[in-house]
């Protein structure tokens, strides 16, 4: 691999048309190697059609994501899981 | 404001100004735009008229507005994008819009850190977004920016970084690669440690670290503030890709 891959910063916007947070901010864990972190600091490789986007520690694929005229393919195997911050739901003051 | 997925906005160029030979600031209304935060990109769609369509990915250089946002873009090689954006768009024109994208490469002026920008050519564009948003929101973290550049006329933003200089606690320092300016007192070449040594913040001062520009400028200078003992959680990096965004 070289220096024709972006940093996960690329995935952003193409996310925010599945997604309605910054997916690039979420937490997640490469099944391959266990390395932590946010999906912005990853590889992305822009593979036309779509992106591929590794693991900077293994290089291993973390995400698939190809994008049609009327549909999108997410292929997520290569991560765990993802960890989303949300805001904190305000305490409702609804009652009696 | 519920978050939603981002759709694809038309926008319509209000001015255009040429900031270096190679690099233009666009204006461009956006009605109803929920703000952003300085950092943060737009991605931009042209469409010709046999239906074929180019994307690329644009920082935001200016500070939150409601109606207008402005992006300045450099001109690269065979950049066909570009090209348009920096030659041949014209008031009036209209292309497709999508964000404000990206909540990684963000600065929040509720942000009292020190703040260390490290710019490598157009990667100065969301490091300005940054210093104009602090001005605009009366932050008083203090900034220092660290401009890695070509040529002195390849300086984007040049005359508003003059003003800002040494004001308000902001201070600039610039790095020529490859022509200084007339009097400078040492030869062109690459940011190295000891340059960084002398216009940034020591590791001590924790400072938030941006560094943008293209990805051998970043890898180079991320690897130097790993160095020189700044803690990799406080550096964010954003690549424009091999030939500077």
């Amino acid at each position: 691999m070289d220096e024709t891959w972006l940093d996960g910063n690329e995935l952003a916007g193409a996310m925010r048309e599945l997604f309605a947070v910054d997916v690039t901010m979420a937490r997640g864990q490469c099944a391959s190697c266990g390395r932590t972190g946010m999906l912005a600091e990853t590889r992305v490789y822009a593979m036309a059609p779509g992106l591929v986007v590794r693991c900077i520690d293994c290089e291993e694929v973390l995400l698939r994501f190809v994008r049609g005229p009327d549909r999108a393919w997410l292929d997520m195997r290569g991560v765990g899981y993802l960890e989303f911050g949300l805001p904190a739901e305000p305490v409702p003051t609804v009652g009696p | 404001m519920q978050p939603s997925r981002l759709a694809w906005r038309v926008t319509t160029v209000k001015a255009v100004r040429p900031e270096t030979l190679i690099a233009s600031t666009l204006v461009l209304d956006v009605a109803d735009w929920p703000g952003h935060l300085a950092g943060q990109h737009v991605d931009v769609r042209l469409t010709a008229a046999d239906g074929y369509t180019a994307q690329r990915s644009y920082s935001i250089a200016s500070a939150p507005d409601t109606s207008t946002i402005e992006l300045t873009v450099q001109r690269v090689p065979d950049g066909e994008v570009s090209a348009y954006l920096v030659d041949e768009a014209r008031p009036g024109d209209q292309f497709e819009l999508r964000g404000p994208i990206g909540g990684y490469f963000a600065w929040r002026p509720v942000s009292t850190r020190p703040l260390l920008l490290l710019a490598g050519g157009s990667g100065i564009v969301p490091l300005m977004a940054m210093i104009r948003t602090r001005a605009a929101s009366g932050n008083a973290a203090p900034v220092r920016l660290v401009y890695s550049v070509r040529a002195p006329d390849l300086v984007i933003y040049a005359e508003e970084l003059r003003r800002v200089a040494g004001n308000d606690g902001v201070e600039v320092s610039y790095v020529y690669t490859r022509s200084v300016p007339e009097g400078w007192d040492e030869p062109p070449g690459r940011l190295d440690a000891s340059r960084l040594a002398r216009a940034a913040w020591p590791p001590s001062a924790e400072p938030d670290c941006y560094v943008c520009g293209p990805t051998g400028f970043v890898e180079a200078a991320a690897d130097l503030l790993v160095a020189a003992g700044h803690q990799p959680e406080r550096i964010r990096t954003e690549r424009f890709g091999p030939s500077g965004g």
